[in-house]
């Protein structure tokens, strides 16, 4: 089998951002992962590697030469080659998709392309879907289980209060996979060393003829939300707190 | 004449207040502006739609949603009847629809917005779970937005008309994949993001049994329950319960915050909620910082005696 999966690198999910310029985070000091959700999708491409001897993972990246790093780790954990779509644009996630399909397409004809349902950066969740509309395959997004049998994958993806969409997609598919599908392994040591020798495929959104001269969403400032003054905390025995508490929830917030 | 379009969503028959609000948004700023369901009840909504000139309801799609067809539906009624700009609440359904039509369209398509300018083509959306807040500028011609949840007023304007009913037939396309099944959830769980209070649970649960001390407050409260990504992780949860970065943002107007240290990225899933309580026995956890009104104790004596209370108080 093919497979791609299409990973981003964001800040870790611990990190206090701050905004310098107006427009773009402060990115001194920041650790960079790969988004939680692609973790997910790698996970699933490797595991499918696993099963049907002879099958590659390709991870594809798009973003700045840091961005380098979220190959190095996805090689480390398994996949068997990189691809970089360098580029310092903000591109819009349609460019953003018509860059990783067109990447994906000088790698060969995929069987399945796996991503995260959204990168925890601009959590949009439009690129698994925006992928399949680009590429013309099917997509299903938020997949928290899925079974790969006979060119068809059974999905199941989250919908609203805790009901569950069974999907049926015809191979090549996207697949957005969600926290649940499985659980992401660490690197091995020997991996991290191997992985650090490996030369990853580097093209340009012009390498690929995607125009970038003209975006359908461009951000035009970043700042910091306000945030609310502290509270306080309600002194007492329990029960008294208790009281005090759902009378200012009553009486004062308004809330109850 | 550009038209704002509204897709509707309904829920127990009647329209779901997340979706009053795209369309009290968009009455607001448009002269124009059509309503667009999928539900079987289609022509009885039109009563509850006041202002609205025109309510397009789509027959044949059949009872299951089917991404394309779906889809393939709303890129017709886009390129024939004028429309500039489609509005949804940011449900389930519309994170699936929205982008396979803004990608058809070639529109500009921003989710989970709080603020929006619609003559003014600019909308702020929260990005990295709302530790930043974004303002956007959309550039295409058609414009897809979706709207988050308890942030807009969903009052519709009084002593309008009714819009006229057109029926659509459903896109007759050839699904690129199909949707077999619903599996329901929990009968009468509450989804979380449209909740209006939320009890949430974590590390200091202990275990996933004792969750049903939460849920017993939170059917006091007729809230949603959720878990920070400790109690998720601690299997003491449903990954669907979990807020935070990698979980659901909620905006509710009261959260419960039980046994949760406030970890950044748990607080970025909650804090646009109007009121945080926070119940934890360490007095140094983070989570003071940032809610309104805490008690420092232990939740196993706590979360009963508020039960009480609150029965008492709204009962």
């Amino acid at each position: 089998m093919n497979i791609f999966v299409c990973i981003k690198q964001v800040p870790d999910t611990e990190a206090s951002l701050s905004v310098e310029g107006g427009r773009k985070v402060r990115e001194s000091g920041l650790k960079w992962v790969i988004s939680p959700y692609d973790e997910y999708a790698l996970e699933a491409a490797i595991q499918l590697k696993e099963k049907a001897a002879g099958s590659t993972v390709t991870a594809v990246t798009l973003g700045p030469a840091r961005a380098d790093g979220v190959l190095r780790t996805a090689l480390a954990m398994g996949a068997t080659a990189g691809v970089h779509v360098e580029t310092t644009e903000e591109l819009d996630h349609l460019t953003i998709a018509h860059c990783l399909a067109a990447a994906i397409r000088k790698c060969g004809e995929p069987d399945i392309i796996l991503t995260g349902k959204q990168a925890i950066d601009g959590d949009a969740g439009m690129l698994p879907l925006f992928l399949g509309e680009v590429m013309a395959l099917p997509a299903a997004n938020g997949v928290i289980a899925m079974e790969v049998a006979d060119g068809t994958v059974k999905a199941e993806r989250e919908i609203e209060g805790g009901a569950r969409e069974r999907m049926e997609l015809t191979m090549p598919c996207v697949i957005g996979a969600t926290k649940g599908l499985n659980t992401p392994r660490y690197p091995s040591l020997m991996g991290i060393m191997k992985a650090k020798k490996v030369e990853v495929g580097k093209f340009t959104p012009e390498d690929l003829e995607i125009a970038v001269a003209e975006q359908s969403v461009m951000v035009e400032a970043l700042s910091a939300p306000e945030e609310k003054a502290p509270g306080r905390v309600i002194e007492g025995e329990p029960a008294e707190a208790v009281r005090e508490l759902v009378r200012l929830l009553r009486d004062e917030a308004k809330v109850l | 004449m550009s038209v704002t379009l509204v897709f509707v969503e309904v829920q127990n028959g009647t329209v779901k207040k997340a979706s009053r609000e795209a369309l009290a948004l968009a009455l607001s700023g448009s002269d124009h502006v059509a309503a667009v369901t999928f539900a079987a009840e289609g022509a009885e909504l039109a009563a509850s739609l006041p202002g609205v000139t025109t309510l397009y309801h789509v027959t044949g799609a059949g009872d299951l949603y089917q991404p394309d067809v779906h889809a393939s539906t709303l890129e017709a009624l886009i390129k024939e009847k004028g429309i500039t700009a489609l509005l949804a609440s940011h449900s389930g359904r519309s994170r699936d629809l929205f982008p396979r039509v803004a990608a058809r369209v070639k529109a500009s398509l921003v989710t989970d917005c709080v603020e929006v300018d619609l003559a003014g083509k600019s909308v702020v959306k929260p990005v990295y779970a709302g530790k930043l807040m974004a303002r956007m500028r959309t550039t295409a011609p058609v414009s897809l937005l979706t709207l988050r949840p308890n942030v807009f007023p969903a009052d519709l304007p009084a002593g309008k008309g009714s819009p006229e009913v057109v029926a659509v037939a459903a896109a007759d396309v050839a699904p690129r994949s199909k949707v077999v099944e619903v599996v329901a959830g929990e009968a009468g769980k509450i989804d979380l993001a449209e909740a209006a209070v939320i009890v949430s649970g974590g590390r200091g649960m202990k275990n996933k049994e004792n969750f049903a001390l939460l849920q017993d407050l939170a059917d006091a409260l007729n809230a949603g329950v959720g878990a920070s990504r400790a109690a998720v992780d601690g299997e003491f949860a449903d990954y669907d319960m979990q807020v935070g970065q990698t979980g659901k943002v909620v905006n509710p107007k009261l959260y419960i915050a039980c046994g949760i240290s406030g970890a950044i990225q748990h607080f970025v899933g909650m804090k646009t909620s109007k009121i945080i309580v926070a119940i934890n026995k360490d007095a140094e956890a983070p989570i003071f910082k940032k809610a309104d009104y805490g008690i420092v104790g232990d939740l196993f004596e706590i979360v009963p005696l508020l039960k009480a209370e609150i029965e008492k108080a709204i009962g």
